[in-house]
C-alpha cells in the first residue's frame, strides 16, 4: 500500500525511475538549476531587486547608460548598468522576467485546459462536433502561430477602450497566446480519446451503464493527461517567445511595464549607439530561460516515454 | 417448415431470446469518392439473422473462427453496439434499441466479461473503485461503509483478498485481474453473465481455476450463461448448448454432450477434427481445408459450400435454414437434411472423450 503522507510520498519520488533519469542527465540538472534560478528571481524581485524601476522618484537621471559594474566609469551599485533612463538593467530584467513567466503560464494553462476539453469531446462524441472542433483546429495550424496570435492581439485591442489597453496588455496576451496554442493540446488528447474509448474498460463502463459524461471525466481524462504535461513543458518555452516576439514588435507589454521583450525592443534602438548591454543581458536572460524550459522538456518527454527506457 | 432455434428441455420461457438479429457493417468508400470512382455500396453482413434461445440457469456457447460474428452477438446483446435488425428479448422485454445501460432496470440484471484482463479495468482506479463502480452507479449500497463491505465479500467470493482492494490493476496477474472483473460483473446482482473469451488470454493452468470459479458461480447464483469462445474444450466444460456460427450465421445448435459425439454439420465435424488431443497427439488431423470466404462477397447459397465435401448442386444454389432434428439438434445443412451426411465419425468422438478427461 502506498504511503500517502507528504513525506511519504517525497521518498516514494526520490526512489522514482523519474528521479533516476533526471539525476543521471547532467544537462537537465544544469537547466533545472537555472531555471529554479529563473524562478526565484521573478518571484522574488520586489525584494532582491536592488532597485524599483517603475519607481520615477528614484530615478536619478545622470545615472542614465552607465555600463555595467566591471567596466571603466560605471556605478557598482548598478551591476548590470542602466539603461537611457537611468533604470537599473538588472532590476528590469527580473521584473521583466515576473510579467514574461506569468503570461507564459497563464497562456499555457489557458491553452492546456482549452486544448483537453475540445480533444477529449472531439473524441468521445465524434461525428460533427469532432469535424468542427478539429477543422477550426487545422486551419488555425495551417497560419504561423505568431500570425494568428497577432489577429487575435489586434481584435482584442480594436474591442477595447484605448485608455485601458496598457492595463488590459497582460490580459490581452495571455488570451492571444492561449487561444493559439490549445491545437496542439487537442489534437494529442482527441487521438488519445479515440485509442481509449474503444479500450474495454471503457464499454465495460458503459455496460455498467456509467452516463456518458462521466465515463469521459473518470475514465478516459486521467488516461490521456500523461503526454499533456510534456507539451505543457516544452509549450511553455514557446509562449515565452511568443510573448517577447509580440511585445518585441510592439504589440504586447507597454514600456512602463516591460516583459523580457519590450526591454529586448527598446534596447534594440540604441544597440549602435554603443550602449549595448541594454540589449544583451534581456536577451541572454531570455534565451537562457527558453533553453532550459525546453531541455527539461525534451528531457520529460524522453524519460515518460516507456519505448525509450 | 420447422426452421426453429433450439428446442427447449423445460417449459419455462428463456431468459434471453434472440430473433433475427442482424448487424450489417457499411464498408463502402465514402460517398464523393463512390460518386467520382463509381463502385457500388457494400455491407459486411457480421451477423446474418441469428436465432437463439438461452434457457435460465443454462449455458450457451458460441463458438467459430475468427470474424464469424460471436463477438459481435456479445456486444449487440449488451447495447454496445445496435442492430441492423431483429429483436433481443431479455426476460420478455425487447431491449434491442436500447444503448448500453439503459434501461437501468433491465441492464443491471445483466453484465458482461471481457476477454482481455488488461484492458478491462482502468489502470488508473484502485481495485475496490472497479469494483464499487457499478453499485455507485445503481445506488446499490446506502453508506461508503457498506459499499466498502460489499466489495470485500465480492473479492473474497472470487477468491482474492479484501486488502486487494486497496491495490491498482498492474500489481495483480492476468487470472486475478480477470476475477476482478468478475467481482464487478456480478457486483450488481445479475441473472446473466455475456463472457467474450473470458479465458482466451489466461495461461492454460490459469484457465481452469476461472471455468471452475465460473461454474461455482453459476451454482450457486443461479446464473445463465452466454459464453464465447473459439476453444472447444473450454466450451465443452462449460455448455449446456452449443451453437457453431460462421460467417455470421448459426450452422449448428445442440446440447454440448450431442455436438461432441455427434456433430451433425461438416463445419463442426471440421472444427472438432481440428483439436489436438492427448491419445493421439502425432496423428495426421485433417486439415481445414480452404479458407473462410471473404465476408463482404460471401458465396450464393450455403456460405460453407466451398470448403465442404459433402456440397452439391443444391447446396449452390439455395441457403439452408436450420432445421430440428432429434436429441434437440437443429443443423442448416441440405446433407444432413437429405441424409447425404452420415458417414462415421468415431475419430471425432474419441477426441472429444479424451478432451473431456483432459478438462
Amino acid at each position: 500500500m502506498s504511503d500517502t503522507s507528504f513525506a511519504g510520498r517525497l521518498r516514494s519520488f526520490a526512489d522514482s525511475d523519474l528521479f533516476y533519469s533526471f539525476r543521471r542527465s547532467k544537462t537537465t540538472v544544469i537547466a533545472a538549476a537555472a531555471l529554479a534560478l529563473l524562478f526565484f528571481g521573478a518571484i522574488f524581485a520586489p525584494v532582491i531587486a536592488p532597485f524599483d524601476p517603475f519607481d520615477i522618484a528614484h530615478l536619478n537621471l545622470l545615472d542614465s547608460e552607465l555600463p555595467p559594474a566591471w567596466m571603466e566609469g560605471s556605478n557598482s551599485a548598478y551591476w548590470l548598468g542602466t539603461d537611457t533612463q537611468a533604470r537599473d538593467v538588472l532590476s528590469s530584467i527580473l521584473y521583466g522576467l515576473r510579467i514574461s513567466l506569468f503570461v507564459g503560464f497563464a497562456s499555457v494553462i489557458l491553452a492546456a485546459v482549452l486544448g483537453v476539453f475540445l480533444g477529449l469531446v472531439g473524441g468521445f462524441v465524434g461525428g460533427i462536433v469532432d469535424a468542427v472542433i478539429m477543422r477550426v483546429a487545422d486551419v488555425l495550424l495551417s497560419f504561423p502561430a505568431i500570425l494568428v496570435a497577432l489577429l487575435i492581439n489586434g481584435v482584442m485591442r480594436g474591442i477595447l477602450p484605448a485608455n485601458q489597453h496598457e492595463s488590459a496588455a497582460i490580459l490581452v496576451l495571455v488570451l492571444a497566446i492561449g487561444l493559439t496554442n490549445w491545437v496542439q493540446y487537442a489534437r494529442t488528447v482527441r487521438g488519445s480519446t479515440l485509442v481509449e474509448r474503444q479500450r474495454e474498460y471503457v464499454q465495460a463502463a458503459r455496460t455498467i451503464g456509467v452516463g456518458r459524461l462521466r465515463i469521459m471525466l473518470t475514465h478516459i481524462l486521467p488516461n490521456v493527461l500523461g503526454p499533456v504535461l510534456v507539451i505543457a513543458t516544452i509549450n511553455l518555452g514557446m509562449a515565452v517567445l511568443t510573448e517577447a516576439t509580440l511585445s518585441f514588435l510592439g504589440v504586447g507589454m507597454p514600456a512602463t511595464q516591460p516583459s523580457l521583450g519590450t526591454l529586448i525592443r527598446v534596447g534594440n534602438e540604441y544597440l549602435f549607439s554603443g550602449i549595448w548591454w541594454v540589449v544583451i543581458f534581456p536577451s541572454a536572460t531570455l534565451a537562457v530561460l527558453v533553453l532550459a524550459v525546453n531541455l527539461i522538456g525534451d528531457w520529460l518527454r524522453d524519460a515518460l516515454n516507456p519505448k525509450l527506457r | 417448415m420447422n426452421a426453429a432455434p433450439i428446442k427447449l428441455k423445460s417449459r419455462e420461457a428463456p431468459l434471453l431470446q434472440v430473433k433475427g438479429l442482424k448487424k450489417h457493417f457499411a464498408m463502402s468508400k465514402p460517398f464523393l469518392n463512390r460518386l467520382l470512382e463509381g463502385g457500388e455500396q457494400q455491407t459486411v453482413k457480421a451477423v446474418d439473422g441469428l436465432d437463439l434461445d438461452i434457457p435460465r440457469g443454462q449455458t450457451l456457447s458460441l463458438v467459430g473462427e475468427s470474424g464469424c460474428g460471436k463477438s459481435t452477438v456479445a456486444r449487440l446483446i449488451m447495447g454496445l453496439s445496435s442492430p441492423s435488425g431483429g429483436s433481443i428479448l431479455f426476460d420478455g422485454a425487447d431491449i434491442s434499441r436500447a444503448p448500453a445501460g439503459q434501461p437501468a432496470d433491465i441492464r443491471r440484471r445483466m453484465q458482461m466479461i471481457f476477454q482481455d484482463p488488461y484492458a478491462s479495468l482502468n489502470p488508473r482506479w484502485r481495485v475496490a473503485d472497479i469494483i464499487a463502480e457499478p453499485l455507485r452507479t445503481y445506488g446499490m449500497c446506502a453508506s461508503r461503509q457498506e459499499q466498502r463491505r460489499e466489495v470485500d465479500r465480492l473479492l473474497e467470493f472470487v477468491g482474492l483478498n479484501a486488502k486487494d482492494g486497496d491495490k491498482f490493476p498492474h500489481e495483480f496477474s492476468g487470472g486475478q485481474r480477470q476475477r476482478i472483473s468478475i467481482a464487478r460483473a456480478i457486483s450488481t446482482k445479475p441473472e446473466f453473465l455475456v463472457c467474450d473469451e473470458p479465458t482466451s488470454a489466461l495461461d492454460v493452468s490459469v484457465q481452469a481455476q476461472i471455468l471452475n470459479l465460473m461454474r461455482e458461480m453459476q451454482r450457486e447464483l443461479g446464473l445463465t450463461y452466454l459464453f464465447i469462445s473459439h476453444d472447444l474444450a473450454v466450451v465443452n466444460f462449460m455448455s449446456d448448448w452449443i451453437g457453431v456460427m460462421y460467417l455470421g450465421r448459426l450452422v449448428e445448435v445442440s446440447p454440448a454432450a450431442e455436438l461432441f459425439a455427434n456433430p451433425q454439420h461438416p463445419y463442426t465435424r471440421l472444427l472438432l477434427d481440428t483439436i489436438p488431443d492427448l491419445e493421439m497427439s502425432k496423428r495426421d488431423r485433417q486439415p481445414a481445408a480452404g479458407e473462410v470466404p471473404n465476408p463482404i462477397n460471401p458465396p450464393p447459397g450455403c456460405h460453407f459450400r466451398p470448403r465442404c465435401a459433402l456440397a452439391n448442386e443444391r447446396c449452390r444454389r439455395e441457403a439452408p435454414v436450420l432445421r430440428v432434428y432429434d436429441g434437440g439438434v437443429s443443423a442448416s445443412c441440405h446433407a444432413v437434411e437429405e441424409g447425404r451426411a452420415n458417414e462415421p465419425i468415431t475419430v471425432q468422438a474419441s477426441a472429444a472423450q479424451s478432451l473431456r478427461a483432459a478438462v
